[in-house]
């Protein structure tokens, strides 16, 4: 039994994913991404690059997997992602995953509820409900959900990327190494 | 896939040890007599990476707990050190000095190294009757996640699998 696959993504990418670029397309990249990390918001111009890149032959799923007791914002960072979602829509969800990466670095308190509420008023999403969401943790569980599924898929740290559902351990910091993964995947 | 070619294995008997948890305090495998235990063998404290693989333990902990199995991680480092680490990743499991003499425990359940004198990455899935179910080493390099400990866990009790 110590023989152990490690590293598939479960469950696969499926409607109550947040996705991006067509559905059909050859590659899907799955990231398990925490929004307070360091190196989540250093890979974020790394991916949207190479999704520019890739085109439509790329299709992108953002999956939640905050490490609250380190990064106490997390959490609700990816909840507020959700409650925009919902809200306003998958457009309105990207708008938000960028800009939540895009501020991280701004202030030490750059991903407090006040924040969060700003950056989701600043796109035009419904903000009151995003602090209503938080304050009655009404995104809680899909969150852990998320996180759930990527400690099953043998999420070791974040990012966690998958490529057609196959762990990427390579160096995502190196785009040349990372893109030509995505354009010759193993799976 | 590296096992440690000297790692105890799934239907040996996990041996006990005593060792402190705190300056103060001491804990025993055989206190756990009941529960599943896992056993989580690493290098060192503070390496210095963001997810490392106690904080990613830390946050798994309600999942463990449903299958009513305890956490325990185990290095040579001293039981200072381990506290000035626990506290500062706000660890909420206990981590056992295998300081003195150093790493007797690593060395009983086959995954010392002698090189460098730490202990191999190394997970032990114990059951409550004190058998290891499950083992698995992991390049040092490599946080080995907590997919197979969970794939352990649930296999000896199947009615408690975690959703998704």
């Amino acid at each position: 039994m110590s023989e152990h696959p490690h590293g598939t993504l479960r469950p696969d990418v499926g409607e109550g994913d947040h996705r991006a670029g067509p559905s059909h397309a050859p590659v899907t990249l799955v990231e398990y991404g925490d929004y307070q990390c360091p190196h989540c918001a250093r890979a974020h111009p790394i991916v949207t690059e190479i999704r520019k890149q890739l085109g439509a032959s790329l299709q992108f799923v953002f999956r939640n997997f905050p490490l609250t007791e380190i990064h106490p914002d997390a959490g609700h960072a990816a909840e507020a992602t959700e409650s925009v979602a919902q809200s306003s829509g998958n457009d309105a969800y990207w708008a938000m995953h960028d800009a939540i990466y895009e501020h991280q670095m701004d202030s030490l308190d750059a991903l407090d509820d006040e924040h969060l509420v700003q950056y989701a008023a600043d796109i035009g999403a419904d903000a009151a409900r995003v602090q209503a969401d938080l304050d009655g943790g009404t995104f809680e569980e899909r969150v852990r959900a998320d996180f759930v599924s990527g400690v099953r898929s043998g999420v070791n740290g974040t990012p966690t990327f998958f490529i057609n559902g196959v762990r990427f351990d390579g160096n995502w910091s190196n785009r040349r190494e990372f893109a030509a993964a995505l354009q010759s995947p193993s799976a | 896939m590296s096992d440690h070619p000297t790692m105890l294995r799934a239907g040996t008997a996990a041996p006990d040890f005593t060792l402190h948890s705190t300056p103060d305090q001491t804990v025993s495998l055989s206190e756990f007599r009941g529960r599943p235990v896992i056993l989580a063998f690493y290098p060192a404290d503070w390496s210095p990476v963001c997810g490392d693989q106690m904080a990613l333990y830390n946050e798994v902990l309600p999942e463990f707990h449903k299958y009513g199995a305890e956490l325990i991680g185990i290095s040579v480092d001293g039981a200072w050190c381990h506290a000035a680490f626990s506290q500062a990743r706000h660890l909420r499991f206990p981590l056992l000095a295998d300081f003195e003499p150093k790493g007797e425990t690593s060395r009983a359940y086959g995954v010392y190294r002698t090189h460098d004198g730490q202990s191999e990455r190394a997970l032990f899935v114990i059951d409550g009757e004190g058998v290891i179910r499950w083992s698995y080493c992991s390049p040092v390099g490599i946080n080995p996640g907590a997919d197979g400990i969970l794939e352990a866990l649930e296999a000896m009790h199947p009615d408690k699998a975690v959703a998704r």
